[in-house]
């Protein structure tokens, strides 16, 4: 290791956010020059680290050493002073004005302070555009008419307009295609080259291997790995530090030979998948859930994952094949039809998707089975209270008062909220996704509990996590899925992480690689509603 | 500087209770909400002002009677709008609808049909608006502003082309007598008794119905809504036809207030009735409001308009007087919504 001070140290840095801890005490130590990637799945704190460190949020604690002084980053504007740009992953640009006005925006090249010099503005742009091997673009173009990835190196435009010494990259991959990351990492590769360090954010180990020099890994708002040689370590040693558990959690008990005994009493599927694929997403799916089991998803963020649940709900179209209940046909693309034919979904932006977060527990229970305390639109409240607490109890829902606003509940809380939501509703099937993120570690053993418990009570549950363990520990079977395709089936306890790793992050050898552009596949019989 | 030997950080102190007091006023402070009773604040001071600016001519009877007429049919519209801002949404085309179903209610033709004809006339025409802008919104996919506004300029221009900018009196005796005095009953206006029953079952609608429920849950998060199972397009399009309903009635009842139908009609309804609703603590962006608190809010801004006639103050300084309390109101409601 470089024997040099680190041009940025971060120690500490907490972050709390009503409800949950966003960040808690994450360290990051960065050298000038290299190129450290930071990783941790949706929701493990990179957002709101790399935030911090543009000067976008406050840390409740912490400190943050830039070269040596420690520094308090009280806006972007500061951090930016200091050499700290920021590409964000959301392209912060005005597509309304050009690729310079944009470069420029907030630091235009002016005549007596005040009148812009435009001409400056677009030549400095051009030569800008031209380091960054994209001088085809224009500087007087409006950015709304530029392609996604030519966005991307306006965006990066602007951060090298400025003079920086450090660069934070989220996800600047995702929206380009091969030749263009390949000129994305020669620009990394120049950067670093003139001392600028770059903090890089992907998802995809690959590029990680190909141009970090160190890896600093988040999840549950902690770095559970900081600066690991890039190179070096074994790809499944970086996925199990993502994925894995960093505490010993406690599973509850499956129930006597999983998936036989209950099927034997009860074989008819209550949900059960036939072709069901979404172009782009997910390649057709076929799957059946019977009550009191619980089948888990596993598979990297951009597995399709999510997209099968919402799919499976109704939240969005499928392009082929359907869903049935009990038998019946789903109207496609209906979440009413879904909800009333009983299935629950637990979304995984529970704040965004799932909560009406003005409003007390009681109404965010209620919300999907109104009509039982409604006699022709009239709602009897007391009915609706008594309701609403005897589901929360149920599920030991903390505080024991639902009249309290949601917002106020700690994430496992508001979790069994959309929980008691579904089982209000008297939902037969549910649909979890990620039912552990932004929930306290300690939270979640309790949270496996009800699940399991809801599950021996008759419930059929669909289960996605990024968490292998999770999956593994909770689910009764297993289909594992790589680019939108189901590459393996087993029951739980025929698999273990390893074996999990390997499959999603195999290439090649187990099951189709090439999505081939999924389509109807035979299953699909196109019989309508019966 | 010595932190705590545990990592979790002393809660931090947020304005503890004063003190354990539980005097009744303190239990009516909680269930009325401070909101509420600011305004109703605000409200008696007004009176007060009034009385002492104008003692005699301000707590006459007649004067009275003329703030809550007055009050009545802005108070209807605004009970509607209320209804559309909770969800989300917002109605440019209030005063548009008011001016159009006060038209086509008296032209020559309706008024043959007599009393029934008018007030059919009148809600029929809000209610088609209203389905208009629902179905362009809800189901068109177009943003609410765009879609009422548009419905704004139609509804005028159509307004206009029924009357040709002539006033048409209305000839059914049994309209304008319910604006006589004879009709008051307990020197209640009938009008004012309407705008009463309006806010009471908009109250009821709510607060106590599935319907008051969803309103609220698209406007708080309409995705969540629709994960819930709600129908949130449907729910938009009920609520863009009672607000129409709403200005069908309001319509109705100017047209009793002025013996009249006219086209301009309903000038500026739309702002003020946005106005009652944001002073009242209606939030813009949606999932929160009360009906109490538009009704004051319409109270409020048609005691100011009286007592500045009253003074013989010019209506630029009312006009003033009404952009320096929303911001007032907006204000003091951030302050209390942060702590």
């Amino acid at each position: 290791m470089a024997p040099e001070p680190p041009l940025l140290t971060m120690s500490g840095i907490t972050k709390s956010f009503p409800g949950v801890r966003a960040l808690d005490g994450v360290d990051l130590h960065v050298q000038a020059g290299e190129v450290h990637c930071l990783l941790g799945q949706n929701g493990a704190g990179k957002s709101t680290l790399i935030k911090v460190l543009a000067g976008a949020h406050q840390p409740d604690d912490g400190t943050i050493v830039w070269r040596g002084d420690q520094v308090t980053l009280r806006s972007p504007i500061a951090a930016m002073r200091l050499g700290i740009a920021t590409i964000y992953q959301e392209l912060d640009l005005v597509e309304g004005l050009s690729v310079a006005e944009n470069v420029y925006l907030g630091h235009e090249p002016t005549s007596a302070g005040f009148v812009v010099r435009g001409r400056d503005a677009r030549a400095s742009t051009a030569a800008l555009l031209k380091r960054l091997g994209h001088s085809e673009i224009d500087p007087g173009r409006l950015v709304g008419d530029l392609s996604a990835a030519q966005q991307q190196i306006v965006s990066m435009a602007r951060a090298l307009s400025h003079e920086v010494r450090l660069i934070v990259m989220d996800e600047p991959s995702a929206a380009l295609d091969p030749d263009e990351v390949d000129n994305l990492f020669r620009i990394v590769g120049d950067l670093t080259a003139a001392g600028v360090a770059v903090v890089y954010i992907s998802h995809r180990l690959e590029e990680i291997r190909r141009i970090g020099d160190r890896v600093t890994v988040l999840k549950d708002g902690r770095a559970v790995a900081v600066g690991l040689p890039a190179k070096e370590t074994p790809t499944r040693e970086v996925i199990a530090l993502m994925t894995g558990r960093n505490v010993e959690y406690v599973f509850p008990e499956r129930p006597e030979s999983p998936g036989n005994g209950a099927v034997a009493a009860r074989p008819e599927p209550v949900l059960s998948v036939q072709g069901l694929a979404r172009d782009g997403e997910f390649a057709p799916l076929d799957l059946e859930l019977r009550p009191g089991e619980i089948v888990g998803l596993a598979g990297l963020v951009g597995s399709g994952r999510s997209e099968i649940l919402e799919t499976i709900f109704g939240a969005r179209k499928p392009t082929s094949g359907q869903v049935r209940v009990d038998g019946r046909v789903l109207r496609p693309g209906s979440v009413r039809a879904a909800v009333r034919a009983g299935l629950g979904l637990a979304p995984e932006e529970r704040k965004a998707q799932a909560l009406l977060m003005l409003e007390s527990v009681t109404r965010n229970v209620s919300v999907s089975s109104m009509s039982r305390f409604s006699y022709g639109g009239w709602l009897d409240r007391a009915k609706e209270l008594r309701a609403a607490r005897d589901a929360t109890r149920e599920l030991s829902l903390r505080p024991d008062n639902p009249s309290v606003p949601v917002r106020t509940l700690s994430g496992g809380n508001q979790q069994k909220a959309v929980l008691a939501r579904w089982l209000l509703r008297g939902c037969r099937v549910l649909l979890l996704d990620e039912p552990t993120r932004g929930v306290d570690v300690g939270a979640r053993a309790e949270l496996y509990t009800v699940i399991r418990r809801l599950a021996d009570e008759g419930l059929a549950v669909l289960l996605v996590s990024s968490e292998v363990p999770e999956v593994l520990g909770l689910a009764d079977r297993v289909l594992v899925l790589r680019e939108g395709h189901v590459v393996h089936t087993a029951p739980a306890h025929d698999l273990d992480e390893h074996r999990v790793l390997d499959l999603v992050l195999a290439s090649g050898q187990h099951g189709p690689t090439h999505p081939e552009g999924p389509h109807s596949p035979a299953t699909t019989e196109g019989s309508p509603a019966s | 500087m010595t932190q705590p030997a545990s990592p979790a950080r002393p809660v931090t102190e947020k304005s503890p209770p004063a003190d354990g007091d539980k005097s009744p006023w303190r239990s009516l402070a909680a269930r009325a909400d401070v909101r509420t009773l600011s305004l109703l604040g605000v409200l008696a001071a007004l009176v007060v002002i009034g009385g002492v600016t104008e003692p005699d001519a301000f707590l006459d009877t007649d004067n009275l009677q003329l703030i809550l007429t007055q009050a009545s049919v802005i108070g209807v519209v605004t009970v509607g709008m209320t209804f559309v801002i909770i969800s989300g949404g917002i109605d440019l085309s209030v005063g548009a609808i008011v001016a159009l179903a006060s038209v086509w209610a008296t032209t020559v033709a309706t008024q043959d049909y007599g009393f029934a004809g008018i007030l059919f006339t009148a809600v029929v025409v809000g209610l088609g608006c209203g389905l208009v802008n629902g179905l362009l919104i809800a189901y068109g996919g177009m943003v609410p502003f765009i879609a009422t506004l548009a419905m704004l300029a139609s509804g005028r221009g159509l307004a206009l082309e029924i009357t040709d900018g002539k006033t048409q009196m209305v000839t059914v005796d049994g309209v304008l007598k319910l604006g006589e005095r004879d009709s008051y009953i307990l020197g209640i206006p009938p009008l004012v008794m309407v705008f009463a029953a309006v806010t009471v079952v908009g109250w009821l609608l709510l607060n106590r119905t599935t319907f008051g429920r969803r309103s609220v849950a698209v406007g708080g998060n309409a995705e969540a809504a629709r994960l819930a199972g709600i129908d949130v397009r449907r729910q938009r399009l009920y609520l863009y036809l009672l607000s129409g309903l709403c200005c069908g009635i309001a319509a109705f009842l100017l047209i009793i207030l002025s013996g009249s139908g006219q086209n301009t009609n309903g000038n500026l309804y739309e702002l003020d009735a946005i106005a009652a609703a944001i002073i009242g603590g209606t939030l813009l962006s949606g999932g929160r409001g009360t009906i109490t608190g538009s009704v004051l809010g319409v109270l409020i801004f048609t005691t100011i308009t009286n007592i500045f006639a009253l003074n013989n103050l010019e209506t630029a300084v009312q006009q003033i007087a009404k952009g320096a309390i929303i911001v007032a109101a907006v204000l003091v409601q951030r302050r209390t919504a942060t702590t």
